[in-house]
């Protein structure tokens, strides 16, 4: 809590006083800061290890999957380990052999072929979902219903090629109801004054929170309670 | 299972079907719908455009591949316009996989006629460091430390894409391809902000509306590429009609199914609520 409180205080400090001993000092903290998020990553995986293993050892529900997930992990890991990845040796070398064979090192077929074609796979499901959810929840209640409605309709087709296709031939004097334009409009400025109305709460958050880490009133980061 | 359970999964089951078949047909039978270049677009190309000649751009790969639809045509079309203007690319990551998304955005570019561009020379991928905000923030005093070697152990004084280049403030601009935190945002803070480097950037279409507040008057940033629209913006600004443009016949096509079904839903809302209301009535 006293290292907290003398580290946030330099910090914040050395923001206002570009000199030294400030200047070194915020060097200093930002390489422990690199060092100590290096090893946050090797902690992670630890915790994520230990948290599947409890999960597969006491045989819960779609256990499975956590040691589909385990063995995902290792594969990856030892591949890597061995053969590297991109341009980086392992430690067994480039393996010139396996990339004769498959192409390319292991652990970057694995990467192409499977990880990159999952991963794209369950971000696009959001698109289905995204529809039935449109279909069942967008409906309109109320006058402010109404008003999200028009909007989002404008800025939907707005945002697709349809948008400059439906009203490309308006005259210049009626562009502004060109709907890409008038997209453009509501993002600008109505979107813009909320976002910025966001943001501002969100700092003035963020600074509440920082200051009552700092002076030790929030202390949950040490596993109190506080 | 109640009967309305049965026609809910249904109907979930027809919308299902009716996007899958709507996205596929264009993506097969494209329809070369024109797409026209907005002003954000515009700017974050002039940024690249009018940049002095052999310029050093950092293309930070802020992403992961569950992105890639939307960020990665974009990291090509702005490497392809780099190259074009003769300036250097320095590819760096702040997510694990974004340095593999800029190998792979390098490989796709020299296989369509960039195939002279040396590795080293006019580009260099430096891969990816861990910290956001705070390694920006000391790359900003020394970019030696935190990279001292590229992705193949080279060490940096020795790579001539990188030579005259101690810290941040000696980069010409920053295009952060952003997929959330770390990202764009900490580009803004840092490489905007407090070293006075030019920065545009690129994201997904959903996080686009939040950094709009970055383009204003002090150019925090300079235009936004938001979404698979942008990217095909981008390629049409560069004349090359890649991934995006065709892509986005099958979005703009998914956004209009998903207006008619917000309309047949609200139909079907409307007549719910009348069919209440009279047996409430009687």
């Amino acid at each position: 809590m006293i290292l907290t409180l003398i580290i946030g205080i330099i910090v914040i400090v050395s923001e206002f006083i570009p000199h030294p001993p400030f200047g070194r000092l915020t060097q200093t903290f930002e390489s422990w800061f690199l060092i100590i998020f290096g090893f946050a990553i090797i902690l992670g995986q630890i915790s994520l290890v230990q948290v599947n293993l409890n999960k597969i050892s006491r045989r819960e529900e779609n256990w499975i999957y956590h040691l589909i997930g385990l063995i995902s992990l290792f594969v990856m890991v030892v591949f890597g380990l061995l053969w590297g990845t991109l341009e980086t040796g392992g430690l067994l070398g480039q393996g010139e052999s396996i990339q004769a064979a498959i192409g390319t090192k292991p652990f970057d077929y694995l990467f192409d072929n499977v990880y990159i074609p999952l991963s794209a796979t369950m971000f696009s499901l959001l698109a289905f979902f995204i529809a039935s959810a449109a279909y069942r929840a967008f409906i309109i209640r109320s006058f402010e219903s109404n008003l999200l409605m028009i909007t989002a309709v404008i800025v939907i087709i707005g945002r697709t090629s349809f948008g400059s296709f439906l009203t490309g031939w308006l005259p210049e004097r009626f562009s502004f109801f060109h709907i890409p334009l008038l997209t453009d409009y509501i993002m600008e400025f109505p979107n813009t004054a909320a976002q910025r109305a966001i943001l501002i709460s969100a700092a003035l958050g963020v600074i509440g929170s920082s200051l009552r880490i700092i002076l030790g009133i929030e202390r949950s980061y040490l596993g109190s309670d506080k | 299972m109640t009967q309305d359970l049965k026609k809910t999964q249904f109907e979930r089951r027809i919308i299902f079907l009716t996007l899958f078949i709507v996205v596929t047909l264009p993506l097969i039978f494209p329809l070369g719908l024109k797409t026209e270049i907005t002003p954000l677009v515009q700017n974050a190309y002039d940024m690249i455009e009018t940049a002095p000649d052999s310029s050093r751009i950092i293309i930070s790969f802020d992403y992961d591949p569950s992105t890639i639809t939307e960020l990665q045509p974009m990291a090509q079309a702005i490497i392809e316009h780099c190259w074009r203007r003769g300036h250097k690319v320095i590819a760096t990551a702040l997510w694990p996989q974004g340095a593999s998304m800029a190998d792979a955005a390098f490989s796709f570019v020299i296989e369509n006629g960039y195939k002279d561009k040396q590795y080293g020379v006019d580009y260099v991928n430096l891969g990816y460091k861990p910290g956001g905000t705070v390694t920006l923030q000391a790359l900003g005093r020394d970019f030696q430390t935190i990279f001292p070697s590229d992705m193949k152990g080279t060490p940096i004084s020795e790579i001539p894409a990188m030579q005259g280049i101690a810290k941040l403030g000696d980069i010409d601009a920053v295009m952060s391809l952003s997929a959330g935190d770390p990202g764009l945002m900490a580009w803004i803070m840092v490489a905007s902000d407090k070293y006075k480097v030019k920065v545009s950037g690129g994201t997904t279409a959903i996080s686009a509306p939040g950094f709009l507040t970055y383009v204003n008057k002090n150019q925090q940033l300079i235009g936004l590429l938001g979404g698979l629209k942008a990217a095909s913006e981008y390629e049409k600004l560069i004349g090359v009609k890649g991934k995006a443009t065709v892509n986005m016949d099958a979005q703009s096509v998914a956004h209009v199914l998903i207006l008619v079904f917000i309309t047949i839903g609200n139909i079907k809302a409307f007549r719910i609520r009348r069919k209440t209301r009279n047996a409430q009535m009687n």
